[in-house]
């Protein structure tokens, strides 16, 4: 038994760190064909890892934002089924405390949404009254600064998640569904919004009941003033929301809805929006209708009342309750769980996913009412998932979040303005997207010439120096230089051995460690899963 | 072998990445089309006002803007008896119009009735019929790449946005890059060598090998400009900046340019002859007029095409703004095209003429006006244009 050697410089470390078989496999389907391999040996020190088949580690790999030691070691011992039942229990999963400090130590943790908004709202109006010049222009500007600073925060907490959270798949999760229910930091006042959305509107909900999760969008003041609820209202009707909630949060565009659902369904949504102040004046029969929790109002005043018909039933006319029914009757069309379904199918298994897995995780929505849990259940212990791993590209979210994952192997990082930049500079981030159809999950929107220089460049930034990620938030000096030690013993353990031949070519080519860390994140078989 | 040819092939391109400098001489003057894509549906009834009828001012008390007072510089500039230019771009469109360098092309759009901004964003960039399957590897700007390569017009393609858009779909590997923010190269030749030798034989090589090679040749182009010290240059920012360097590539070396500009969605407040959609439409303007002035000579070989997926309601809303709706407006520019004109069939605006009592109505089919244009431009057969679009006959409005 030999390792193989990835660099000059890394090879003493590698020789003092493991013993590893040669089983020269490949990832994907490919020319260099794959032979089946040993399983590998057991590290000479530290926690022995357990003994790992390629499929176990591309498995590990789609389930999370990469590999990182924990994860592996986590995995070999209990085994993919509990495994894959511990992460779908969404308990609160406990973080470095490095983290976890960083994160309790954010405005945006110890915001109340409704208190934000009066406030923002009343500086507006008081900016609003002043006369034009400088101060105006000061006053303006100090407001704006604020909501930026929030709306990275928000970022910085959910990157920050992404990379130390043990449950990984929660974090995976929230993403999707943050994606599914886009919203768009520079809308109105979303900036001091998305924090509170990200948290109480989709974290609580990615593994619960899908209506639950749409019900606790529609309430958020961060989707009713992206999509313009808020505005819509009787003799006002705006039909913005209505239509992106069956096109793209449901039912999706071909599930053979008409412009006449769209219009009585926004005529259902009407009175739907925000009151961060006293509760309005209302008619004695409207009392009883009223609702609110925080920023959220149901107003009866602006609800358009009268019958509607959506999707070939009758809605009774009975105030929220008709958005309540509404929404029953949406999540239930066999459609949405077929939408739902290949959403997640694209985004965990393929592009194309096999129509019969779709299916079968659709039957298993229906069959639920909607469980998010038991529909992921259905999607990882499918052979059609292992059938299709190693071959989805990542999209820029994983793919910097697992280098870093993997660069520093649950080291905690300072500054999270890196990864930020990053994700900036590639398309993809979170609350970024303009569009409320959220980012594309197939490769052909990632992996095109001008994006693949792009994530070479930043697999450059992260192989050759500690790129920033441990100076202070603030821009003060670096507490790290150098640069990451990719060739460490989760590479020789759970990448090495199935790496293809042409990525250990070039790995072979490279004259520092630096380039060799490049290299390697640049390769094929960083960038599929 | 040709810059085209190169493209396609990649790998053999990429050894002179290093070298520095041209790879290529810039090819004989030739068509070069930009499209921009204006993503999210723009309200076309406040750009090009009709302002003869007076149902325009009745459907919208709020957003309406004022008729054209001859007597006066400012204000909506009246283009003929019934169209009108809003004042946002008096002095950049309205002044191309007076030079017949621009045209609008009213009652413009698809047959795709979604009011869907993706479903119908989809349908223009496929350009396919409505009936039948969609194929998602075919584009029209890909569809039209793939056979202007035979023809002696080659046509190197280049989209200026961070992703590539699925117009380009079916081309190979068309090269992509957002304007937006380039730094110095990445790579030196030997590590560009060695990136581009992992994926050999890989589904991406030829993505890695053009983005390798673009990237070079860009960073290059933009430290001589740097070097150029251009005082013009150095005020001008954010899409002008990026217009200002698109005329420069496409002067040099592409002839078939994309690119998308967002923020048109304008449900609430959108504003009349000031605000919102006036902002934007007078930033896109200043900008297009930018990127004539930086193809030089070349702009009179030029034609840019401004589009959107669908127009907006007639009517203003209850929120000062305006829905999805139907029917559009495009704009078609260029250094030496018959503008000066609105083009194409049109009926009159009032409420018996709106599409569903709402929208202004599709009276010309966008595939059947680009695959018009395109023949003039480069002069292909009936049997080539219908490639590109199938199954409609092309509209001749003789703008080249």
């Amino acid at each position: 038994m030999t390792s193989r050697t990835p660099s000059r410089a890394a090879a003493s470390l590698a020789a003092a760190l493991l013993v590893v078989t040669l089983g020269c496999a490949g990832p994907r389907s490919h020319p260099d064909a794959p032979s089946a391999r040993e399983p590998t040996h057991t590290a000479a020190s530290g926690r022995p890892f357990p003994a790992l088949h390629r499929e176990d580690i591309r498995w590990l790999e789609r389930v999370g934002f990469g590999l990182d030691s924990a994860t592996v070691a986590s995995y070999g011992e209990v085994g993919r089924t509990r495994f894959l039942r511990g992460q779908l229990d969404a308990r609160e999963a406990a973080l470095p405390p490095a983290i976890a400090a960083q994160i309790a130590g954010l405005d945006v943790s110890h915001l109340d949404p409704q208190q934000t908004l009066a406030q923002v709202n009343a500086q507006y109006k008081a900016i609003n009254a002043m006369p034009n010049g400088p101060d105006k222009e000061q006053a303006r500007k100090t407001l704006n600064d604020g909501g930026n600073k929030l709306a990275y925060q928000a970022i910085r907490r959910e990157l920050l998640r992404a990379v130390y959270s043990p449950s990984q798949l929660q974090e995976q999760m929230v993403w999707f569904w943050l994606n599914h229910f886009s919203v768009h930091q520079n809308k109105a006042n979303l900036r001091w919004l998305v924090g509170d959305y990200a948290e109480h509107a989709i974290r609580p909900h990615v593994f619960g009941h899908f209506r639950d999760l749409l019900l606790a969008t529609l309430e958020h003041p961060a989707m009713l003033q992206y999509l313009d609820n808020n505005q819509n209202a009787v003799g006002h009707l705006n039909e913005n929301y209505a239509r992106e909630v069956m096109e793209l949060h449901t039912l999706g565009v071909d599930a053979g809805y008409t412009q006449a659902d769209v219009q009585q369904l926004a005529r259902v949504l009407t009175g739907v929006g925000i009151n961060v102040g006293g509760p309005p004046k209302l008619k004695a029969e409207w009392q009883p209708l009223y609702r609110r929790a925080g920023a959220f109002e149901f107003n009866p005043a602006r609800h358009d009342f009268g019958a509607k018909r959506l999707l070939g039933h009758d809605i009774k006319d009975s105030g929220f309750a008709e958005v309540e029914e509404a929404v029953t009757l949406i999540v239930e069309q066999p459609a949405c769980a077929r939408f739902i379904s290949r959403e997640l199918a694209i985004y965990f298994v393929a592009d194309n996913p096999p129509p019969q897995l779709v299916e079968r995780m659709a039957q298993t929505f229906m069959h639920t009412d909607g469980d998010i849990a038991a529909v992921l259940d259905t999607l990882f212990l499918a052979r059609e998932f292992n059938a299709a791993l190693g071959s989805k590209f990542k999209d820029p979210m994983r793919f910097v979040v697992s280098a870093v994952r993997f660069a520093y192997d649950g080291r905690a990082i300072t500054n999270t303005r890196p990864l930020f930049n990053w994700l900036n500079g590639l398309g993809e981030l979170p609350f970024g997207r303009q569009t409320p159809d959220g980012y594309p999950l197939t490769e052909s929107s990632w992996a095109s010439s001008g994006q693949m220089s792009r994530r070479f460049e930043i697999a450059r930034a992260i192989g050759s120096g500690s790129a920033g990620l441990f100076d202070a938030e603030d821009g003060g000096g670096a507490a790290m230089s150098g640069f990451p030690q990719l060739s460490n013993r989760l590479y020789f353990e759970a990448v090495e051995p199935f790496l293809l031949t042409k990525t250990r070519d070039a790995l072979d080519r490279a004259n520092s460690p630096q380039e060799w860390n490049t290299f390697l994140l640049s390769s094929p078989d960083f960038n599929f899963e | 072998m040709n810059r085209r040819h190169l493209l396609r092939v990649g790998s053999a391109a990429l050894a002179g990445a290093a070298v520095g400098g041209r790879l290529f001489a810039a090819p004989v003057s030739g068509p070069r089309l930009l499209i921009v894509f204006l993503r999210g549906g723009y309200d076309s009834t406040n750009l090009l006002i009709p302002y003869s009828s007076s149902f325009y001012y009745e459907s919208r008390p709020t957003i309406a803007i004022a008729k054209p007072d001859p007597a006066s510089n400012t204000g909506a500039l009246a283009l003929d008896g019934d169209w009108a230019l809003a004042p946002a771009v008096r002095d950049t469109l309205g002044t191309l119009f007076q030079q017949r360098q621009a045209a609008f092309i009213p009652f413009v759009g698809t047959d795709d009735l979604s009011r869907s901004h993706f479903e119908t964003q989809d349908s223009i960039e496929l350009g396919q019929p409505m009936t039948g399957t969609r194929n998602y590897r075919s584009g029209f700007l890909g569809r039209l790449s793939d056979t202007l390569i035979g023809a002696t017009a080659d046509a190197p393609p280049i989209s200026f946005t961070d992703a590539l858009p699925l117009a380009f779909e079916g081309a190979g590997t068309v090269p992509n890059l957002s304007l937006k923010g380039i730094g110095k190269p990445p790579f030196d030749g030997r590590q560009a060598r060695i990136l581009s030798d992992m994926y050999t034989g890989h589904p991406l090589a030829a993505a890695v090998n053009n983005g390798l090679e673009l990237r070079q040749e860009v960073a290059q182009d933009m430290a001589q400009e740097m070097q150029a010290a251009n005082r013009d240059a150095i005020n001008i920012k954010g899409f002008e900046l990026e217009a200002e360097r698109m005329g420069r590539l496409m002067r040099d070396k592409y002839r078939l340019g994309f690119i998308d500009v967002g923020g048109w969605d304008t449900h609430v407040g959108e504003g009349a002859a000031q605000g919102t959609l006036a902002t934007n439409l007078s930033g896109l303007a200043r900008g297009l007029q930018t990127f004539a002035q930086s193809l030089g000579s070349e702009w009179n070989n030029a034609v840019v095409v401004v589009l959107s997926e669908f127009g907006r309601t007639f009517r203003e809303n209850g929120n000062r703004g305006t829905d999805h709706g139907h029917g559009t407006v495009y704009w078609v520019l260029g250094g030496a095209i018959n503008g000066g004109a609105v083009l194409g069939a049109q009926q009159q605006v009032n409420r018996a003429t709106l599409f569903q009592d709402r929208d202004f109505p599709v009276l010309n089919d966008y595939r059947a006006v680009l695959g018009g244009l395109f023949r003039r431009l480069w002069g292909l057969s009936p049997a080539q244009s219908g490639r590109i679009f199938e199954q409609v006959a092309p509209i001749d409005l003789k703008l080249v």
